[in-house]
């Protein structure tokens, strides 16, 4: 199949984004495969920038803007586009670093603030919601298109959410304040309840259920009972 | 302050031992911990805990270790990873690993290959991602206190030295800016394996491109066991690499069968009665290859497995093959083929994960340690928290005043020829020729072929040099053991010989790559360990 990739390209965060245009011949396959088809052969002198890892949507290093919509390179096929055309751009919440690599610190940043970690014994009661939550990958896909998120912001996301969740199934009563007090200030205030995050969560992760049981517990104070395993 | 090269479970773990000692270290890693390599692990970890009420023991798993790795791995860390494997789970466990639990809140555990008793912990089938998961939270604790400072997208360049010769730091590339820094301390590296010799071959991840271990070998750090590869018996060819299915749908009750002119054959259960489909993943590895040359398909079959299976112990499973297959593996076995999955060799270390250079520590996939001539499934996520735990103890026991707590990081503006990367292309070209000689089988014909067509091959940049000299590395040291063991099966030399139960060491010297065969330590008095 003929498909025309349209990429928005700089060179660093201080030059100006401008949008080059491949046509590739290719098999069906996945955009990441495409990218590496591109970069070996009519880029390969100025290959594009992209973040990869584990090629099977597991890593969530991929995450890009693929006509518009943030998705894994990696997890996105050709077929899916029968017009032939793909744009590329990088994710817009965060700063560009070079081509489609973006730098995500913040995210990181942000549930360093959060206090994202166990200081005490994890309790193990509820292994199905920490589960769940513990597949986050820390792609930002559900802070794109977050209309309440912003880089720097008290607002963290489903990105800290996802995280917060797992701590909150887990947490042993002496940290219970520590916890609830972060989720509340850095989720639950600042949440409008849009649910974009779980409609493109690339995992897969439904963050609603994951708001609820952690909305229960950190706010309205309701302890889980925990089903057995 | 220590530097760890590598945020993958090894690293991690050392960051976490190190931080939990009080001694601050850096987290040096081109990417985050999401998007290291342990997050793809799926089966589970190995502790002989016996919570499923078979009498299992800490002896029989070094027993069987030790056995899956054909008496090729050190015995006295084998035996100190085992012993410490129950300790290491239950901490996992504390720190939040959502693993499956038995009815009354003890560990379940599942069967793995080459292992007579369930003792594999598992959670469902994404053990790794919710391993690191919690392990990433452990060392966000120690960086929030101040005693690890993540250094993200920052690559390995080469190891600093002394006078002496011995460890003294770190130059790294931070790949945003191009910009080079020197870290001064001593340095544990845990960077993977050596996927990157094989692109699109392997189940590995892109990031691990093996150049850490090039780099480091042609700095003069010895490498050993390179000609062991496992071939993991179960994966698909997906998009740009393969695909794994996890050893735990054999553990949970896959089978194996083989199919020609409409005739199942489920050839491991015909020759091996007693281990069935669960022999070790050399063993497997081979039949399926006899089965592919012989003209006949091979598939798992895993339709018998009961619907509480599926849903509670493999449901990651079930949605990934679903994915990039039409085939539900509920209804109709899945087509799979063995495929590169793991390196058992790597950087050559101690018991206590030194390398040949002094106060240079390697752990996890990348050092060469635990695993011997064939790993066993559940044992690499054991051996690389074991041994991230274990260089760390070590490197800050033997640690001096002279380490760098009050030295600064400085930025290198000098020549540096290891400051650039090897092409993909000059990498698909080493892949070419490793994967055409390398293979499931070997024999010397090809193996020197493949070494005059590495001749031929010339690199364009000191990084293109170093990954030619290991891979030349890696096909002598296969040339070299003219005996069959594990995951190195020679069609020329198809005989065990205790004449090669050695290490096949390889070391870079004066522009030349010489191989030598070490003895393996001698079992020390148990009571001494």
């Amino acid at each position: 199949m003929k498909i025309t990739f349209e990429v928005t390209r700089r060179k660093s965060a201080q030059d100006k984004p401008y949008t080059q245009t491949v046509t590739i011949e290719a098999q069906d396959t996945t955009v990441a495969e495409a990218l590496d088809i591109i970069n070996a052969g009519e880029l390969a002198d100025d290959p594009i920038t992209w973040e990869s890892s584990c090629r099977q949507k597991k890593c969530g290093a991929c995450a890009m803007l693929i006509n518009g919509r943030p998705r894994l390179a990696c997890d996105t096929r050709l077929s899916e586009f029968p017009k032939g055309v793909i744009k590329l751009a990088p994710l817009k919440k965060f700063p560009v670093v070079r081509d489609l690599e973006v730098d995500r610190s913040v995210l990181f940043n942000d549930l360093l603030t959060l206090g994202s970690w166990l200081e005490g014994n994890a309790q193990s009661g509820e292994t199905d919601t920490a589960y769940d939550a513990s597949r986050c990958l820390q792609c930002g896909c559900c802070l794109e298109v977050c209309p309440n998120f912003y880089a720097g912001g008290e607002f963290y996301g489903s990105a800290a959410l996802a995280p917060a969740s797992r701590l909150i199934a887990q947490m042993p009563d002496e940290e219970r304040k520590r916890l609830s007090d972060a989720y509340n200030g850095h989720f639950y205030k600042g949440c409008g309840k849009s649910l974009s995050c779980r409609d493109i969560c690339p995992a897969g992760i439904d963050t609603e259920r994951l708001m609820v049981r952690s909305n229960a517990v950190a706010v309205w104070k309701r302890k889980f009972r925990g089903k057995k395993k | 302050m220590i530097n760890i090269i590598g945020t993958g479970l090894a690293g991690s773990s050392a960051a976490v031992t190190l931080a939990g000692a009080g001694i601050k270290c850096r987290l040096i890693s081109a990417q985050h911990s999401e998007r290291a390599q342990s997050v793809l692990a799926e089966g589970g970890i190995n502790a002989a805990l016996d919570t499923m009420g078979e009498g299992d023991t800490r002896e029989l798993h070094f027993e069987e270790t030790m056995k899956g790795g054909c008496f090729l791995a050190d015995p006295n860390a084998v035996r100190a990873l085992t012993q410490g494997a129950p300790d290491i789970v239950r901490e996992l466990r504390r720190i939040g690993v959502p693993f499956n639990l038995n009815e009354d809140g003890s560990m379940m555990l599942r069967s793995f290959g080459g292992q007579k008793k369930k003792r594999t912990a598992f959670a469902k089938s994404s053990t790794g991602k919710m391993i690191m998961t919690s392990l990433t939270d452990e060392v966000r604790k120690y960086e929030a206190r101040g005693l690890v400072t993540r250094f993200p997208h920052h690559t390995f360049v080469r190891v600093l030295t002394d006078g002496d010769g011995k460890c003294a730091g770190v130059r790294v590339r931070d790949s945003y800016t191009g910009r080079l820094y020197d870290m001064p301390g001593r340095v544990i590296m845990c960077c993977g394996g050596l996927s990157g010799f094989f692109p699109g071959m392997t189940t590995g991840t892109v990031t691990n491109n093996g150049m850490a271990a090039a780099l480091l070998f042609t700095q003069g750090v010895r490498t050993a066991n390179l000609e062991m590869i496992q071939y993991h018996p179960t994966t698909m060819g997906i998009p740009g690499k393969r695909c794994l299915v996890s050893e735990a749908a054999r553990g949970e009750g896959g089978r194996l069968f083989s199919e020609k002119d409409g005739k199942r054959c489920y050839f491991m259960e015909e020759r091996y009665p007693v281990m069935k489909n669960l022999m070790p993943r050399d063993v497997v590895s081979r039949e399926m290859y006899r089965e592919m040359r012989d003209g006949r398909k091979t598939f798992l079959d895993m339709t018998e497995l009961l619907e509480s299976v599926w849903e509670g112990k493999l449901s990651d499973l079930r949605e990934e093959i679903m994915h990039y297959f039409p085939v539900d593996p509920k209804k109709d076995p899945v087509p799979v083929q063995p495929g590169i999955h793991y390196f058992m060799g790597g950087i050559y270390v101690d018991a206590r994960h030194e390398t040949s250079m002094p106060g240079l520590y390697a752990a996890g996939e990348f050092a060469c340690q635990y695993h011997g001539a064939n790993r066993l499934g559940g044992n690499s996520m054991l051996g690389a928290v074991f041994g991230g735990m274990t260089a760390a103890k070590n490197i800050s026991e033997n640690a001096g005043s002279a380490d760098g707590n009050t030295r600064e990081i400085t930025e290198f503006s000098g020549e540096e020829p290891f400051g650039c990367e090897a092409s993909p292309a000059f990498m698909r070209g080493i892949g070419g020729i490793l994967y055409g000689s390398l293979g499931i089988v070997r024999d010397e014909d090809t193996l020197r072929g493949a070494l005059d067509e590495l001749d031929r091959l010339s690199g364009t940049n000191a990084a293109e040099d170093a990954a030619k000299q290991l891979a030349r590395a890696m096909l002598m040291s296969a040339a070299e053991r003219r005996e069959s063991r594990g995951a190195h099966c020679r069609a020329d030399f198809p005989e065990t010989l205790e004449e090669y139960r050695k290490t096949t060491v390889s070391e870079y010297r004066n522009g030349a790559v010489r191989i030598t065969f070490e003895d393996i330590p001698e079992a020390a008095n148990e009571d001494n360990i």
